[in-house]
């Protein structure tokens, strides 16, 4: 599983949802997800990839992880996964 | 009913180890809120918050007592030590009888907790000191307190997070009215800056890494601190007969459950719990001059407690002065409603109010007078303190001057 598969399985187990109905551009409002389900994807997120996320609930846009669809979320871990393997290596 | 006022005030804090430094520091806007002295402190995503600094145990406490008394055992009895010798009260048999102690506290002895956790599972140890369980238990502070002064009238422990100090006032201050105790100890302690009680605030994604902005369009967060603050509440004709000097009249309470949502405030039941208040103190809401803030500095509680102000006192919301001193020493969790009714205190006795500082940027959502950055001078007859918690628990005390 790529990340995009493994951030849309975090999020359908979250949004107890397929995973076929959380699509790209859904946002976390659209599945239904409320701010402690945020916290909780962001917990699952950075244990399943090891990656620690800069997010603040109080100040959404500061941290650059860009939490307004799905698609925007996968594209934020694809880069901390980046950089975080660029770090290690 | 009777009436109820406070005769004595003690704290140790972030912004000073007394009341009088604790008032001086308010009156210049200092920031007791910094880089934070702790083990494993890299590995903690914040880094910020009220220590009280240059603690030493062993300046105030000998060997036998610190291994009974957890840091907020500690802080508690600095307080009610400074609260008992302002009220020049002694604590006889028939007093003693009629007095108890109700104080608030979230973690109790968390660092004892943490530190013990430690010894077992990081290290590999199989046996911990013998008192731990007394040292941790959440009411330890108060029994060490009954203890101490010979309180022997009903005493307790209340733990509703960050409302706990204002509920446990709030009780002590209904057990008097209601006759049931003539003399209350009541505040609260808090002291749950160490790394395991930092680290299982940071998932919640609320804290702030740089500072505390309560009512600020670029708030981002609440910063942690530890303390406490511990009044003598004593029934008023009882003062009055012992000559003793009142700092202010306890002249209503009110408690209310959001039943909405188990971390995010509601407006609804704020305004309940300041209307509350009010209504049992006898106030109008044209009366209240100067309210203490929850003011977290999260996104959430300074808009619902604002748009909860302007509900409940209409246009009288644009007069009254509303400050969060948590912008100054932090947020003392279960302790933090003590120590700013300290600003409260100082409010009506001393006409000054403190100010919320770390202020930049108005917020349309927040537009009401919040004292920025630099305290104010003003005569108020009648002041609120509110303590708004997780779990949805309103607590709202209203004094008077006297």
């Amino acid at each position: 599983m790529d990340v995009q598969d493994r951030v849309i399985a975090i999020i359908a187990e979250q949004a107890l949802l397929d995973v076929a109905d959380v699509t790209p551009e859904s946002s976390l409002d659209d599945l239904g997800i409320d701010s402690l389900g945020l916290v909780e994807s962001i917990f699952a997120i950075e244990e399943a990839f090891d990656i620690s996320v800069p997010f603040n609930a109080n100040d959404p846009g500061a941290s650059g992880f860009d939490i307004s669809s799905v698609a925007a979320i996968v594209a934020a871990v694809e880069a901390l996964v980046r950089e975080k393997d660029l770090v290690r290596s | 009913m009777g009436r109820v006022v406070i005769t004595g005030a003690g704290t140790i804090n972030p912004l000073g180890a007394d009341v009088p430094a604790t008032l001086a520091a308010m009156r210049e806007g200092r920031c007791g809120i910094g880089p934070l002295e702790i083990r494993d402190i890299e590995r903690l995503a914040v880094q910020i918050g009220g220590q009280v600094k240059g603690y030493r145990e062993e300046d105030h406490f000998n060997r036998q007592q610190i291994a009974l008394y957890d840091r907020f055992t500690q802080f508690t009895l600095l307080a009610a030590q400074q609260a008992v010798a302002q009220a020049g009260i002694a604590f006889g048999d028939a007093l003693g009888l009629r007095s108890g102690v109700v104080l608030g506290t979230s973690g109790g002895g968390l660092n004892t907790q943490d530190e013990n956790y430690r010894v077992v599972y990081e290290e590999g140890k199989n046996r911990v000191h013998p008192f731990i369980v007394p040292k941790l238990m959440n009411n330890a502070a108060a029994g060490h307190v009954s203890m101490e002064y010979g309180l022997r009238g009903p005493s307790f422990t209340v733990a509703t997070a960050c409302a706990s100090s204002n509920h446990a006032m709030g009780l002590a201050f209904q057990m008097i009215r209601s006759g049931m105790a003539t003399v209350m100890l009541t505040g609260g302690s808090e002291a749950m800056l160490c790394f395991g009680g930092i680290k299982a605030w940071e998932g919640l994604r609320v804290m702030s890494k740089d500072a505390c902005r309560p009512f600020s369009a670029n708030r981002n967060g609440m910063v942690q601190g530890e303390g406490a603050a511990v009044y003598v509440f004593e029934d008023h004709d009882h003062a009055r007969a012992r000559g003793a000097e009142i700092l202010a009249e306890v002249a209503g309470f009110a408690m209310t459950s959001d039943a909405a949502d188990i971390v995010m405030p509601s407006a609804q039941g704020a305004e309940r719990a300041m209307r509350g208040a009010m209504q049992d103190a006898g106030l109008n809401p044209e009366d209240v001059g100067y309210i203490n803030a929850h003011g977290t500095g999260t996104a959430a509680n300074d808009k619902t407690e604002c748009a909860a102000v302007a509900h409940a006192f209409g246009a009288h919301a644009d007069r009254l002065m509303i400050s969060s001193t948590k912008s100054m020493h932090g947020h003392l969790i279960g302790g933090t409603g003590a120590v700013e009714l300290l600003a409260c205190i100082m409010a009506l006795r001393e006409g000054v109010i403190a100010p919320t500082i770390g202020y930049e940027e108005p917020d349309p959502e927040c537009a009401l007078d919040v004292v920025p950055n630099v305290a104010r001078q003003a005569r108020v007859g009648a002041v609120l303190s509110n303590a708004f918690a997780f779990g949805g628990f309103n607590a709202v005390l209203a004094l008077r001057a006297v």
